[in-house]
């Protein structure tokens, strides 16, 4: 009796129009609760004033605001640093899964090394302590940390990738007189592709995401660029309100484009 | 006519871990013999020729295929596998590409062959297993024996000097077993030297020059077929036979 009521209740939440009234609700009560909330504090809302923030039309035409241009550096970032993290994640996992009793032992030490200091302190590290000694700038600092930091985490993602494929294409791959090479390059790792994509995806987010800490060491990113704002204009709640709306959307295109590409390589194999 | 030995196993040995798998395994397979490997299941026969083209390593004795001595990370191992084709009984073959590709991947990475002198050995091939039809579709949409038939065209594109079997029809539902089997007796029939570790008797008794027995990691028994099927020297044989026969 008590399933057959949950059962009933479940499907009657997930109509629909069930669902998305009560999603608009939620919404409205923290819309509602940080509205009187800054009104009770005598917070002045000064929503008219962000899109100038964002973008503006002058006689030359259109001009990206501050907040434009911080996501432009923010999608930089991201990217120049995914592409090392990926390289260097990918040797990594070639190193521990090299079958040499070295290889193994550097990477299972850099993996540990890595994931084990707060990504705060190895900003700290790349730009107070290696960056004065080899002497590369705040930018260069930044990208090696997120690089470093995210290879940890990728590396992973391809061991578990590759290990996913059945032995037997190892040894048919072998049995054919390919070297350990050529097994990767043309067997293994075009079948872990389909493996490793939806943990990439994740990952790619969370360093999106992680790239805000370089904000500390005044990399003119999209927090960076909030901070400024606010330290001129005092609008702390509409800009961060903006800011994280901006990191959300970035986000969110990225999940969505990656499902499709997944469906893609499902239907392939 | 003059014999030319091809696999030389001379006191080979084999452990996993504590398990002996092999035993003092002594075994000469001629050029152009046809040998089929039997026994009961643990008794070592995967083991032995998965060993002949080095998927395994053997830890005693001396084992030579080709004129080469086999032995871990022997720099002439890769030369040897291209020269060594391998059937298994997963079929193994490589998901991701077309049925055209398998066939071509390793005469051109490997043996740097042209795509044009590649494909025309695969469809050659593909001819010979009877599949030419279909040369672009992808492994998973092929019935298992189709697949197990492009797995042999596989290995025959590297034009290997011997064929080892492993199981071949083992996993394979029974209506597809038959056509595999046509398909190995036609090698047989080219001259092509086998090694094949089966249970198919019939096929045993149709192809084989040589018949193994193995039991617990030794060889029990070789003997040719006639003498094998009709009146084995062995007890075990005996026994094994009669537990496959009676169905």
């Amino acid at each position: 009796m008590r399933m057959a009521a949950l059962f009933t209740l479940k499907r009657v939440l997930n109509a629909p129009a069930v669902a998305v009234s009560l999603y608009a609700v939620i919404v409205a009560a923290i819309a509602w609760a940080s509205y009187t909330g800054a009104q009770q504090m005598g917070y002045n809302w000064q929503w008219y004033q962000v899109p100038g923030y964002i973008y503006t039309f002058t006689d030359d035409g259109f001009q990206a605001g501050e907040i434009l241009t911080g996501l432009w550096a923010t999608i930089l970032l991201s990217l120049t640093c995914f592409l090392l993290a990926t390289l260097l994640g990918l040797g990594v996992a070639l190193l521990r899964l090299s079958g040499l009793i070295v290889g193994r032992a550097v990477a299972i030490g850099y993996l540990e090394f890595v994931r084990n200091i707060p990504l705060l302190v190895l900003l700290y590290l790349f730009y107070y302590v290696l960056g004065p000694i080899f002497g590369f700038d705040r930018w260069a600092a930044a990208v090696l940390t997120l690089s470093v930091y995210h290879s940890a985490l990728i590396s992973e993602i391809f061991r578990a990738g590759i290990n996913s494929v059945a032995v037997g294409q190892w040894e048919a791959a072998a049995s054919i007189g390919m070297s350990r090479a050529q097994a990767y390059r043309y067997i293994i790792l075009p079948q872990s592709v389909r493996f490793m994509l939806p943990p990439l995806t994740g990952e790619i987010v969370n360093l999106i995401k992680s790239s805000a800490i370089v904000s500390v060491i005044a990399v003119a990113e999209l927090t960076t660029v909030g901070r400024n704002i606010i330290s001129d204009t005092y609008m702390s709640f509409e800009i961060w309100f903006t800011v994280a709306a901006v990191y959300l959307a970035l986000t969110l295109v990225l999940s969505f484009g990656v499902s499709a590409l997944e469906r893609r390589f499902a239907t392939e194999t | 006519m003059v014999q030319t030995p091809i696999i030389i196993a001379e006191g080979v040995g084999k452990y996993f871990g504590d398990f002996k798998a092999l035993t003092d395994v002594d075994l000469i397979v001629n050029q152009g013999e046809r040998v089929v490997i039997c026994g009961p299941s643990g008794s070592g026969k995967s083991t032995l020729i998965r060993c002949f083209n080095g998927l395994e390593n053997h830890d005693t004795g001396r084992l030579c295929v080709d004129g080469m001595e086999l032995r871990e990370d022997a720099p002439g191992m890769r030369q040897l596998r291209q020269d060594v084709g391998m059937v298994f009984q997963q079929f193994n073959l490589f998901p991701h590409l077309t049925i055209l590709e398998n066939l071509i991947i390793g005469p051109m990475k490997v043996r740097k062959q042209s795509r044009a002198a590649a494909e025309a050995t695969a469809r050659k091939y593909l001819e010979r297993v009877r599949i030419p039809e279909q040369a672009d579709k992808r492994p998973a949409q092929l019935s298992g024996g189709q697949q197990q038939r492009v797995a042999i065209a596989r290995a025959l594109c590297m034009q290997p000097r011997v064929m080892l079997f492993d199981e071949p029809t083992s996993a394979l539902d029974p209506e597809m077993i038959g056509e595999v089997l046509d398909v190995m007796v036609e090698l047989a029939e080219t001259g092509m030297t086998m090694v094949v570790v089966t249970h198919e008797m019939g096929f045993a008794r149709k192809v084989a020059d040589t018949m193994v027995f193995m039991e617990a990691g030794r060889i029990v028994e070789v003997s040719p077929p006639e003498t094998f099927f009709t009146a084995p020297k062995s007890q075990r044989a005996r026994v094994f036979l009669d537990q496959i026969l009676e169905h």
